[in-house]
């Protein structure tokens, strides 16, 4: 950085830089808005799939898995995981039920939640809504 | 230390490091039950150590942040801090509120936390990194507001620098960008896509500029060059931090749901998030090499170069391996994810805080630095953990690559837990460098405790004769040629 370069032009560039990025992302965010939804279905959000967030939140699932690639490794992928289990949300309300407490000797276990029908039921129907949104076709597979 | 004020920097540093060893301890806790994984089950589950984990780390680099701005601030204003009874009053608050806090998530199932803390009435909890009960939420935003009203009197009381500046843009981002965290809509695309202006416009945003400025603090300091070219350094760096940096939250939107020009807008601009880190990278040993003293903190410029480096590997190279679109298909949410923000957050973060404890620590200690032998123990610390992060760094790199064959890109991919257990080698050699990362943190903290004020002076004085001499000399030298 030369003597013709100087500190006055790289502070405007700062300042100027930042002013045009921030209001493109604000554009570009009031335009997402517009187009999310028919991206995210939002139609189809009932009241169950919104109990199902919180029952969701609530038990911190995100700190063992994630949901459309976010979250913690240590546990499957979630956001697919109805069509995994065959589009059953049965099986998926079976698999937290039957969660022994004390874990699997030596695995990596699922606590286990007490949950109570109407909040596995919940939590079902928002793996479901999940698995419905327009994702661009990720994950690659079926297994996440 | 010019400041008497100054002083309080320094509870938010020894904070600073029990908190940062907290986070190593339940790091070591996870790495474990990767591979044993009923370790601890179901006392302390994955998810808790996992909260414990991140949670500490984001607490232990704002006490560094808040220590460093309270250490800075003064010497930059060339005035006593606004109240420094205020500074001491809410790092209390802090500290008890981080505390309970993590207790909380220890002692009770989270779900019976949420209860306990309100949820019901604003739920914000559940979602990564920002699990903290509304409570805590609460605390962050009353501490940050009384930080940011405290260390801005002083600014608009004193000089005004460029390095104040950029520094109190970067802590009031920080403020503002964590209100979205009470943002929680019912809809997962949209609570994802607003999630990440608090966690890319922090970490690859307003918190650049805090490094920056930090960065810059220190190297005017340790190398005696001219503030004017110092500065103009920091807003170039910080210019292309916010350019790349705003536009590149796009890599984040890429498979949540958000429209597909996300994907290349995404690419181009995280593509050139390494400048910043690079720049920096060249900026740190640029003014080391163009110092016009020697400053006896040999420890400090150490931290100063080495942030640089692994910044810019860490957040800059880990970080473009996996971001364009393409690639990111196939390896996002792996544990190259995982090698990639580890790398990021020591190199970046960790380290500027450290680099500035460094730096301060020993003058509100009464010296210009620490002995001779407790700056060997410092630098032994350094080595051991930036070289054990590179070990962690490759061990899950290899883990990512061969899960991203497995699980994603084979003709026939195989179950998540199946790809889990192949690649367990990977876990345990990861799990073992995290144990030398333990034994260098010790080394770093014990060398707190050596030597004493008479041997840092005696060590000191050396170093500062040796350069009068030198300078002499050449003086001499001179005045003989002419």
């Amino acid at each position: 950085m030369n003597e013709t370069f100087t500190k006055a032009m790289a502070r405007n560039i700062f300042y100027g830089g930042s002013l045009f990025f921030i209001l493109v992302f604000l554009g570009l965010t009031y335009h997402t808005e517009k187009v999310l939804p028919e991206r995210d279905h939002r139609e189809n959000i009932t009241e169950q799939v919104t109990l199902g967030k919180k029952v969701w939140e609530e038990n911190n699932c995100i700190g063992c898995h994630t949901l459309l690639g976010e979250g913690a490794y240590f546990a499957p992928e979630l956001g697919n995981v109805y069509k995994r289990f065959g589009g059953s949300k049965e099986a998926i309300m079976a698999f937290i039920k039957y969660r022994p407490v004390d874990g699997i000797e030596g695995r990596r276990s699922m606590p286990q939640f007490n949950l109570s029908d109407e909040e596995l039921e919940a939590l079902a129907e928002f793996l479901k809504w999940t698995s419905e949104i327009n994702t661009s076709n990720w994950p690659p597979n079926i297994q996440g | 230390m010019k400041y008497e004020s100054q002083k309080v920097a320094r509870l938010y540093f020894i904070a600073a490091l029990g908190l940062f060893t907290g986070q190593i301890l339940f790091g070591l806790i996870m790495g474990l039950q990767y591979v044993i994984g009923d370790f601890m089950f179901p006392a302390i589950p994955f998810n808790v150590a996992r909260m414990v984990h991140t949670n500490l780390l984001i607490v232990w680099l704002l006490f560094g942040f808040m220590g460093a701005a309270y250490y800075l601030i003064p010497e930059e204003s060339e005035t006593e801090l606004w109240s420094p009874k205020l500074a001491i009053v809410l790092f209390w608050v802090f500290l008890v509120a981080g505390a309970l806090t993590i207790l909380g998530y220890l002692l009770v199932p989270y779900a019976r936390l949420a209860e306990m803390t309100g949820n019901d009435l604003l739920p914000t909890m559940g979602r990564e990194f920002l699990e903290q009960p509304l409570l805590t939420k609460i605390g962050i935003v009353i501490v940050a507001l009384g930080f940011v009203f405290n260390v801005g009197m002083t600014v608009l009381r004193g000089r005004k620098t460029v390095i104040s500046s950029i520094l109190m843009i970067g802590l009031i981002g920080l403020a503002v960008m964590f209100l979205f965290s009470f943002y929680n809509p019912e809809n997962l695309v949209r609570d994802k896509f607003y999630w990440w202006w608090v966690v890319h416009l922090w970490v690859e945003g307003v918190w650049e500029l805090i490094l920056g400025s930090l960065l810059a603090f220190v190297l005017i300091k340790v190398t005696g060059v001219d503030r004017e070219v110092i500065e103009k350094w920091l807003y170039m760096i910080v210019a292309m931090a916010l350019i790349t940096g705003i536009l590149g939250t796009g890599h984040h939107y890429f498979w949540i749901g958000a429209p597909e020009y996300w994907q290349w807008l995404g690419s181009v601009f995280s593509a050139m998030e390494p400048i910043p880190f690079f720049m920096m990278t060249l900026f740190a040993f640029n003014m080391v090499n163009k110092r016009r003293r020697e400053h006896p903190n040999r420890a400090a410029i150490l931290w100063a170069m080495g942030t640089g480096v692994m910044a810019f590997l860490g957040a800059g190279v880990w970080g473009f391996l996996h971001t364009l679109a393409p690639v990111n298909y196939y390896t996002h949410g792996t544990q190259l994810t995982a090698a990639h923000g580890h790398m990021a957050f020591y190199g970046a973060y960790a380290m500027v805080v450290m680099c500035i404890i460094s730096y301060a620590m020993p003058l509100m200690r009464g010296r210009i630095a620490n002995s001779n032998r407790s700056q060997v123990a410092e630098m032994w610390g350094f080595w051991l953990m930036t070289v054990s992060m590179v070990f962690i760094t490759l061990f899950l790199t290899a883990a990512g690559v061969v899960q991203v064959w497995l699980q994603r890109y084979t003709d026939t991919p195989m179950p998540f837990m199946v790809v889990q257990d192949k690649i367990a080698i990977f876990f345990w050699l990861r799990e073992l460098a995290g144990v030398f990362f333990l034994g260098g943190l010790g080394v770093y903290l014990w060398s707190f405790f050596i030597g004493t004020d008479a041997e840092a002076a005696r060590d000191n004085a050396k170093v500062l004769a040796k350069v009068n001499s030198k300078a002499t000399e050449e003086s001499t030298q001179e005045t003989a040629r002419a």
